[in-house]
């Protein structure tokens, strides 16, 4: 079997006394889109928050296609990261910018493309994500829904091999949702990137993963293609896709 | 590796703590220093990010530091001349102004200023960068935040502190000027031929020596505070960013005059 792209191994993280990875073994096979559901505060940021050396595990190691992400170089990091995308959950767009100046600046900083050619690409995104008319705005001045579309158009603008999406859909409407869901799926097909998502919009997004996972208690509670995680017969699983609460817990707590 | 607390009220615990705080805090200080001013020079450069902030630090704070020089210049005179007349030497106010403006006042007032008007709002946009995750998103499209939003930083407060220092001590002597000829009576020749007369290029070259530093220290307190806003404990969000610009301030202010004091000590020499 093919070594997988990224693999975590025994991956734990703690925060203080709260331990949020504890153990956690994930496999990420290359083009495929992978969808991480769980319960809200379960650690699924944190997960995603690894790949792109914004946190680093406290024991246990992340493989990149059989290789340990700590034994890496720091020109092999470089070279991942550079191969990433991160779609933040909170959309991380620089206020201080405009819509356009927002998508073009992974461009004009890490790439030696001309003006023009940033322009031809950026609007072509603007365009495919039907921002055109928000491309001189400021982020303060769009909407929750347009701050997505154009995080989404930041993160595809360097066609990167992965890209890892931190609940693009939340705050839409269905058909925004459903919207965002074709682009990315549209997005992966033409482009062939990996694409892991972490989403709530369960059975939704689904229709566009090959690969699901549901992360619980630190660990990674089972794995399957999302055929397989709809007749799974474990009833944890059940329970959270039907979005039934644990017994005696608190409606707070959810 | 975590301290352990060993007591509550061990003073010997708690001397030990803060001396490894202070100490560490002051490590990270360094090496923040020494990261901005490399990332000045780390290319890609970007011109117009340089400009921006020269301008802002510049052009935006020339209307404040005007007017404190001014004033100052005119209490110099005022003041001044209420001494000088004592021992019945008025007509060296014009030397007494400008050398207190050059040396001393100018680079001083100019850094408390700018530390006011342009530092709070470097340590605040940094700060409000930091807790609304900007600083990490331009860290995971490998966009070196140093390079990105500290050298220029840097650079700028470099550049425009001599330039504002210089418009601080004109204003101040024509301040003097106002008050001790236009108010008071002294000669106008004898105003300035004894300003002619008594300051020398060294007491130009100490006072931009000091507006150097402050420079520095006013671009880097104000970014480090920022950058690290999330770091404080015990403050979160726009609590965290309000602690980081009000210590920015006060940090800086406080790093100024200490500053001021060891290199005048080590100039007049």
């Amino acid at each position: 079997m093919p070594e997988s792209l990224i693999r975590f191994h025994n991956v734990r993280k703690a925060f203080g006394p709260l331990v949020v990875l504890d153990g956690m073994n994930l496999s990420i096979e290359r083009g495929m889109v992978t969808t991480i559901i769980g319960k809200s505060g379960v650690g699924k940021s944190v997960l995603l928050k690894h790949l792109v050396g914004l946190l680093a595990p406290d024991s246990g190691e992340i493989l990149i296609e059989g290789k340990a992400l700590s034994a890496m170089s720091r020109a092999e990091l470089r070279e991942f990261r550079r191969k990433v995308s991160y779609m933040f959950q909170n959309m991380a767009l620089f206020d201080s910018m405009t819509v356009y100046q927002n998508i073009a600046l992974p461009l004009e900083e890490r790439t030696k493309l001309s003006r023009s050619q940033i322009q031809d690409d950026v609007m072509e995104r603007i365009a495919a994500l039907d921002l055109g008319n928000i491309a001189q705005r400021y982020p303060s001045q769009i909407s929750g829904g347009m701050k997505k579309r154009v995080a989404l158009a930041r993160a595809l603008i360097t066609r990167p091999e992965v890209i890892l999406f931190d609940e693009p859909t939340t705050g839409l409407d269905p058909i925004r949702k459903k919207h965002v869901h074709q682009m990315i799926a549209q997005y992966q097909q033409k482009f062939g990137f990996t694409a892991v998502i972490v989403s709530h919009d369960i059975p939704e997004v689904f229709e566009i993963s090959q690969r699901v996972a549901l992360l619980d208690q630190g660990r990674i509670l089972f794995e399957g293609s999302s055929a397989e995680v709809m007749a799974s017969g474990d009833a944890r699983v059940q329970q959270f896709i039907s979005g039934e609460e644990d017994e005696g817990a608190s409606p707070l707590e959810a | 590796m975590s301290i352990q607390p060993v007591s509550a009220f061990s003073p010997l615990a708690w001397l030990g703590r803060s001396a490894i705080g202070y100490t560490s805090g002051l490590g990270r200080l360094g090496i923040f220093l020494g990261y901005g001013l490399f990332s000045i020079f780390k290319p890609p450069f970007n011109f117009r990010r340089f400009l921006d902030q020269v301008y802002f630090i510049g052009p935006k704070s020339m209307f404040v530091v005007s007017l404190t020089g001014l004033f100052t210049g005119m209490v110099l005179g005022i003041q001044g001349y209420y001494a000088l007349s004592q021992v019945g030497s008025e007509t060296v106010l014009g030397a007494g102004v400008a050398l207190s403006l050059i040396r001393e006042l100018g680079p001083v007032l100019t850094a408390l200023m700018v530390t006011g008007r342009a530092g709070s709002s470097i340590a605040a946009e940094l700060g409000i960068m930091r807790i609304s995750e900007q600083i990490d998103a331009l860290e995971t499209m490998d966009i070196n935040p140093m390079r990105f939003l500290i050298g220029p930083r840097f650079a700028a407060a470099i550049v425009t502190f001599p330039l504002l220092v210089a418009i601080v001590d004109v204003v101040g002597i024509i301040g003097g000027y106002l008050t001790g000829v236009v108010l008071l009576g002294i000669n106008s020749g004898t105003y300035i031929s004894h300003m002619e007369h008594f300051i020398v290029l060294r007491d130009v070259t100490d006072g931009f020596i000091k507006t150097f530093v402050f420079s520095i220290i006013v671009a880097l307190i104000c970014c480090f505070k920022g950058f690290n806003a999330h770091t404080r404990s015990g403050s979160f969000g726009a609590k965290g960013v309000s602690y980081a610009t009000t210590s920015a301030v006060v940090n800086t202010s406080i790093t100024i005059l200490l500053a001021d004091y060891v290199l005048t000590s080590l100039l007049m020499r």
